[in-house]
């Protein structure tokens, strides 16, 4: 059983990353890795609402939609947007400084297709209770290294001389390409002979 | 231009306070919305429902078909409390059971029995369904159901037909051996260039449903009329 | 807002705003089902019947939604829209249902689908409406194409199925794998900035008094 959770986890975060191998969270990707510090604050927020999601989620799935399948996709988005509504005004409340924090990165992850994404998958899997937090820990893991690895090379960036041609996206695109390369690497990571 | 296109939506242009929207108006939007959704839902669900099922029954007969090498006709068989019965109990959902399929050839004798497995392969899970004879202990086929293995190299377990062809006839427990090192053993299976991790995946997802459902199998055919 | 032609709310999302390419929208999909041209194009359609269905209701109804509900109120009318999409396609063409998977549930969080709502259809008549998610949903199934066709033909050597190169191609696999989401996407960018950089010397040239004679680059 931890084994496999741990292939579960250990998977989602390197060899079948969210971002580098799903292509999901690209938007916060593209608009929030400029900095390393924005990226590990929106990394951590993702997580968050991840962990809560995996807990929903599998409330909905075991004793609700069993009986209403076609009603998944509106009950799903229905759940995420409300438990960012209410993890936002709690945190409100609780923290203000953890609030202006995280700033507007809350209301973002609402339409971010990586936490949508992750509870689609987690239900095609049939994944139970634990193993669908493994998968969340995993998936928000993975998001914020990808996110934080990105941010780390655009600093960096901004201190060389970059052609006219690849300025903006078309860099981050490419540099994007060669993170992803690089975690092709890990495919095999945790298959056993 | 129409003077539609020079006010902005529909706000009126009062400078002043906003009107206040009563609660039970925002409820009953939302509430007449979800229940129109609903409802169209509810509509094209019903209205495909039959065809998908028809259809996923469809490739599951195909898989089926394939792995037994043409069996006359097949049962479903579902693992319930430790034991392979073809009745479930009423008020059990089927859909949630595990499920093994036994065929009979045109004589009604058992042909074999067909499981749908799934494990991490190289990339991600590689589902497949096989035959197995019990009786002899042989894999009659197999057939990759769903993989994400990479293409050029590791979907050669799906697409490469010698590959395919090795496991018909082969001995359990199965035995992974390099190209050229085979030595004509009745459990081997030659492995594919390239795609070590897929080929074993595939031994392995095959040994270890072997393994699970042997016990179940020998239960059931030993108790039951054959 | 300044008050637009019938033409250029139709023409706007098409090239010039295109909703992948230019405006960043919608770009989980656009990686991610486009590795082949077949898929492209059926997450384009479904994506435009999305779009089109959405914007169309959320017009009709713009003045029964108050404003404190709006966004969950376009989300619910989306979301109905992405199910009935998934299940006929899983009815219709099973295969492609498959290949597509979660991505078709996903565009739900489209942001080009949301974006289109907020920003168009829930403040101008239905016809508008109507010609503004023609325009961008066409826009969206270009760039869906533009994607496939490199991704399929440098990666497989094929479209739809079709061998192009015949059988001694050897395919640059790269390319329909995810990190040639990525390079396929940033080339595309970086071919847009070179036009783009050579077309506005020649405009700030045309645009100085005396235009004309011999220009100097700008």
């Amino acid at each position: 059983m931890t084994a496999e959770l741990l292939w579960i986890l250990v998977s989602a975060m390197v060899v079948n990353n969210f971002t580098l191998y799903y292509f999901l969270g690209l938007c916060p990707f593209m608009g929030v890795s400029g900095k390393v510090e924005t990226a590990v604050r929106m990394g951590a927020a993702n997580i968050f609402v991840l962990t809560i999601t995996s807990i929903s989620v599998w409330i909905l799935n075991t004793y609700i939609l069993a009986a209403a399948p076609y009603l998944r996709l509106i009950s799903f988005i229905v759940v995420i947007a409300s438990t960012v509504q209410i993890v936002e005004m709690a945190i409100k409340k609780i923290s203000p400084a953890l609030f202006r924090a995280l700033g507007i990165y809350l209301p973002l992850i609402t339409t971010n297709c990586a936490i949508l994404g992750y509870a689609l998958f987690n239900t095609n899997r049939g994944y139970g209770f634990f193993e669908g937090l493994a998968f969340a820990w995993g998936a928000g893991l993975g998001l914020t290294l990808a996110l934080v690895l990105m941010a780390s090379i655009r600093e960096s960036t901004e201190l060389i001389e970059v052609p006219d041609v690849v300025k903006g996206n078309a860099l981050v695109f490419l540099i994007a390409g060669c993170l992803s390369l690089a975690f092709m690497g890990f495919a095999g990571l945790l298959s056993s002979t | 231009m129409s003077g539609e296109d020079q006010t902005i939506g529909s706000e009126p242009a009062v400078p002043s306070a906003q009107q206040e929207v009563p609660p039970w108006r925002l409820v009953s939007t939302l509430g007449t919305a979800g229940a129109l959704a609903g409802f169209l839902i509810v509509f094209v669900f019903v209205a495909t429902e039959p065809t998908i099922k028809a259809h996923k029954a469809m490739v599951l007969r195909q898989a089926i078909q394939e792995v037994l090498k043409g069996p006359a006709s097949f049962d479903t068989l579902f693992v319930y409390d430790g034991a392979l019965t073809a009745e479930l109990p009423a008020g059990q959902d089927p859909e949630s059971m595990d499920q093994i399929y036994v065929g009979y050839g045109d004589d009604g004798s058992q042909v074999g029995f067909a499981m749908v497995a799934a494990e991490p392969g190289f990339q991600d899970i590689v589902q497949l369904i096989f035959g197995y004879e019990a009786g002899s202990q042989r894999v009659i086929g197999m057939k990759v159901l769903e993989s994400l293995e990479t293409p050029g190299l590791g979907d050669k377990i799906e697409k490469d037909q010698s590959f395919v062809r090795e496991f018909d006839g082969v001995t359990s427990p199965l035995v992974g051996v390099k190209p050229g090192r085979a030595t004509g053993d009745e459990h081997e299976i030659d492995m594919i260039t390239g795609a070590t991790i897929s080929s074993r995946a595939v031994i392995k997802i095959i040994n270890n449903a072997i393994e699970r459902y042997s016990p179940l199998i020998a239960a059931h055919n030993g108790g039951g009329v054959q | 807002m300044r008050a637009t032609t019938p033409h250029q709310d139709f023409t706007r999302g098409i090239w010039r705003e295109n909703p992948v390419l230019i405006q960043m929208l919608g770009l989980c999909p656009a990686l991610a089902v486009t590795n082949t041209v077949a898929n492209s194009i059926a997450m384009g359609l479904a994506t435009f019947f999305v779009l089109m269905g959405s914007s169309l209701l959320v017009s009709l109804s713009k003045r029964f939604i108050p404003n404190e509900v709006r966004i969950s109120t376009f989300i619910l009318i989306i979301a109905t829209f992405v199910t009935v999409a998934d299940m006929s396609l899983e009815a219709i063409v099973p295969d492609i249902h498959k290949a597509l998977g979660a991505f078709i549930a996903l565009i739900v969080v489209n942001c080009m689908i949301l974006g289109r709502q907020e920003a168009f259809a829930s403040k101008r008549p239905v016809g508008r409406s109507l010609l503004d998610a023609l325009g961008t949903g066409i826009g969206f199934i270009i760039a869906m194409l533009m994607m496939g066709t490199v991704r399929e033909v440098l990666g497989n050597g094929t479209i739809l199925g079709f061998s192009i190169f015949g059988s001694n191609y050897e395919p640059w696999v790269i390319f329909i794998l995810p990190p040639g989401g990525f390079f396929t996407i940033g080339f595309i960018l970086l071919g847009l900035n070179y036009v783009q950089s050579r077309r506005k010397p020649k405009q700030l040239v045309a645009e100085l008094p005396g235009a004309g004679t011999a220009g100097r680059a700008a």
